[in-house]
């Protein structure tokens, strides 16, 4: 009788905690703040943009946005714990509240920022979809890829914009789609396909990966869409949706402004006005976000500028800055004013 | 028999109490009944009202837009311009190709495995024992990336070093591509003639019945029945002007073209579902055949029955009964464990179907499909199960 009574009242709490969760459309920053860490849903394993190194610690390009947002929100970039997702499983595990933001690699398009219930906030990296072959398939342009077998995962842009690209240039190919990323690229290398297919960049981390054996895959030049990943949240939470967004636009800027972490401390008192506004010292700009007024300075000293994090990231793996460079050197990343 | 009390007043009818056993049960189903209905009626309005207050769309909407993707294996025509609902249907036939076809070789694998782990032979019937121990004591995910990765993609060459063991059979890390008879509508007439074949048999063998019942006299129902399904399409054949066309694979470009192409996804699932339902169809075999006493060969063998006419007539149908209902939950296996297919790759009803959740947005509904395939599939696997066993279940009078 006894562990029946317990079975009984553990039921009635899971009953009740289900029912509590499932109603509840509390707001996501308190509810991070009661439970004292992000919860950042990245990439099960790229480098470069999500990837954990040799001692289990999260690196990447995508793991600094939620690195950014937990130093906003906490002032201690390290309160973020991560949830690796497959692109099948990612847009689910954040509609379902199992992650607070989608930091992972995922491609800003219009059927998934309306129907899928969620909002893109900025953009982090401006991708394109290539092609990588083995050297020893002697092809030189996308074009030449007639009737090739193309390794992809499903779920993904990637995918449709491959059958559009074969479509619109008239040529046959054969899909081998498998979900996991370590297993579609092990598919590629053990020659099941003729070409693997994903992000430029993707393509740059997994080839960078093969070590040694690097040069023997090429990335052919064809770009063939247009990709702007960037981090998303639940959709109708424009308080979360706005210390993300600006969390991005801090580094930006700070980037722009010539704001390190290495020299954040010794511009505290310098006397230009944007950079007062960045430090936090003027302007009130944390208040407005329901943030400390000293949250970009936490952003920028812990976390660093977009810059930073981007050779910090991603140079590593061969990939320039080429069209992610600030707007004011060439590229198209431009922050909206903080202030 | 126990002697009932007698100090026990008669319980008066009208009254309702809890104490009265039927009441009791009314009571107690009407509660568990109430209660699950409860859970259901909250578990969906709960989630309605979510997708609402998430603006998730949702219905069916989506399966007549244009699916998008391209899919690598597909028995009836398909290209990324049809739409979701193509998709799926796509999807449902390569999970019931692979099912059936895994049904059939897992039952002729097994049941030879079953038969030899009770050979008199040791060899034979420990290498069986070592097999089956072997087989289901891994699970099944781990066997299909074992043979696709590490036994099929490592070992195979590429398509331009492809080994070529017969003229016209290439293997490859691209599958085994074998040359097929070129289309010709003569093959069509002997499916037609084959058929006409099949049903010729059956009304034979039930006219050889009748007469064996009422005459004593034997037909040679294996000899007519040979004839009859593998003779007339034969004459089809020979009247159709006896086309030997074969389409040749041949490697053009990156890849062979023409033939037939076993993919190595394909045949990865398979060979894994195959080889692993076949231990457990093994063990069930074994049970049915030790199920029969060996008093009944004896006994049939004392009426004169010869060897064969024993076994068909005296030992399978009891080892049948014992057979049948187990090997109904192991096809139900098959079909349920062909969804392992995402692992590897294979464009299965739950592969599509996730990409087709993914591209949609809509879980719920995707969900919904896969749950309801895979439950009129099993059923459908299930009632005809059924029905074989309550045909050759024992009649008791």
């Amino acid at each position: 009788m006894k562990h029946l009574g317990k079975i009984a009242a553990t039921a009635a709490i899971a009953l009740g905690a289900l029912a509590g969760t499932a109603n509840a459309q509390q707001s996501t920053l308190d509810a991070v703040k009661a439970k004292g860490f992000v919860q950042c849903g990245v990439n099960t394993g790229l480098a470069g943009f999500s990837a954990p190194d040799s001692q289990g610690v999260w690196k990447g390009l995508d793991v600094d946005m939620c690195r950014g947002v937990a130093a906003a929100v906490f002032g201690d970039a390290n309160k973020v714990r991560y949830t690796g997702l497959t692109a099948q499983q990612r847009f689910t595990a954040l509609q379902s509240g199992e992650v607070d933001i989608l930091a992972r690699n995922t491609t800003w398009t219009l059927a998934r920022d309306t129907s899928l219930g969620l909002d893109f906030v900025a953009v982090n990296f401006y991708d394109g979809q290539g092609f990588m072959v083995k050297r020893t398939l002697n092809v030189k342009s996308a074009k030449e890829l007639n009737g090739a077998t193309v390794c992809v995962q499903p779920g993904t842009t990637t995918e449709l914009n491959l059958a559009d690209y074969f479509r619109a240039n008239r040529m046959q190919f054969r899909p081998v789609v498998i979900e996991k990323l370590e297993e579609v690229v092990a598919a590629y290398l053990a020659g099941r396909c003729d070409a693997y297919t994903t992000d430029a960049s993707g393509l740059a981390s997994t080839r960078s990966a093969q070590g040694a054996n690097a040069n023997q895959h090429i990335i052919l030049p064809e770009i063939i869409s247009k990709e702007p990943l960037g981090p998303a949240v639940r959709h109708g939470d424009n308080k979360w949706a706005d210390i993300v967004r600006w969390t991005f636009n801090v580094m930006v800027e700070a980037e722009e402004m010539g704001l390190t972490s290495g020299n954040i401390d010794s511009k505290m008192n310098d006397p230009n006005p944007g950079v007062q506004r960045l430090v936090g010292k003027t302007g009130d700009m944390g208040k407005m976000l329901g943030l400390e007024n000293n949250w970009s300075y936490n952003i920028i000293k812990q976390v660093g500028n977009y810059g930073e994090s981007y050779d910090r990231n991603v140079k590593p793996i061969g990939l320039e800055r080429g069209v992610n460079e600030l707007w004011s050197k060439g590229g198209i990343m431009y922050a909206p004013p903080v202030r | 028999m126990a002697s009932i009390p007698r100090s026990r007043p008669a319980p008066p009818s009208i009254k309702l109490s809890l104490s009265d056993p039927v009441v009791r049960a009314i009571v107690f189903q009407v509660l568990v009944v109430g209660g699950v209905a409860l859970l259901v009626w909250y578990l969906v309005s709960n989630t309605m009202a979510n997708m609402e207050a998430r603006k998730i769309a949702s219905g069916f909407g989506f399966l007549n837009r244009e699916a998008g993707f391209a899919i690598s294996e597909h028995s009836i025509d398909y290209s990324p311009a049809d739409s979701y609902f193509r998709a799926l249907v796509v999807g449902v036939l390569n999970t019931l190709i692979v099912a059936i076809l895994g049904i059939v070789l897992a039952t002729i694998l097994g049941t030879i495995i079953g038969i030899g782990r009770l050979a008199k032979n040791w060899l034979i019937s420990q290498i069986c024992s070592v097999y089956i121990e072997v087989m289901r004591n891994l699970p099944l995910a781990l066997q299909l990336v074992f043979w696709y990765y590490a036994v099929i993609l490592e070992n195979l060459p590429s398509a331009r070093e492809a080994h070529n063991p017969l003229p016209g059979v290439f293997v490859s890390s691209r599958g085994i591509m074998v040359p097929v008879p070129a289309n010709d509508p003569t093959y069509g007439w002997m499916l037609i003639a084959c058929l006409i074949g099949i049903v010729g048999t059956v009304l034979l063998s039930r006219w050889a019945k009748a007469r064996q019942a009422a005459t004593g006299q034997q037909f040679p129902m294996l000899r007519a029945a040979a004839g009859l399904i593998l003779g007339l399409p034969l004459l089809a054949w020979l009247a159709g002007g006896a086309p030997t066309a074969l389409d040749w694979p041949e490697l053009r470009g990156f890849n062979f073209q023409g033939g037939g192409t076993l993919t190595p996804e394909f045949a990865a699932l398979l060979i894994g579902l195959v080889t692993y339902t076949a231990a457990f169809v093994a063990e069930i075999v074994r049970s049915g055949i030790l199920a029969v006493s060996h008093g009944q060969t004896e006994a049939s063998s004392a009426l004169g029955l010869k060897r064969g006419l024993t076994l068909r007539l005296v030992i399978l149908p009891q080892a049948l009964r014992v057979i049948i209902p187990p090997m109904i939950s192991q096809y139900l296996n098959i079909t349920k464990n062909s969804s392992l297919a995402v692992l590897i790759g294979y464009p299965d009803l739950v592969s599509i179907a996730n990409t087709t959740l993914n591209q949609t947005g809509q879980a719920i509904e995707g969900i919904g499909i896969i749950m309801m395939v895979y439950l009129t599939v099993s059923l459908s696997i299930a009632a005809f199960g059924n029905w074989y066993n309550k045909r050759i279940a024992l009649t008791e009078r």
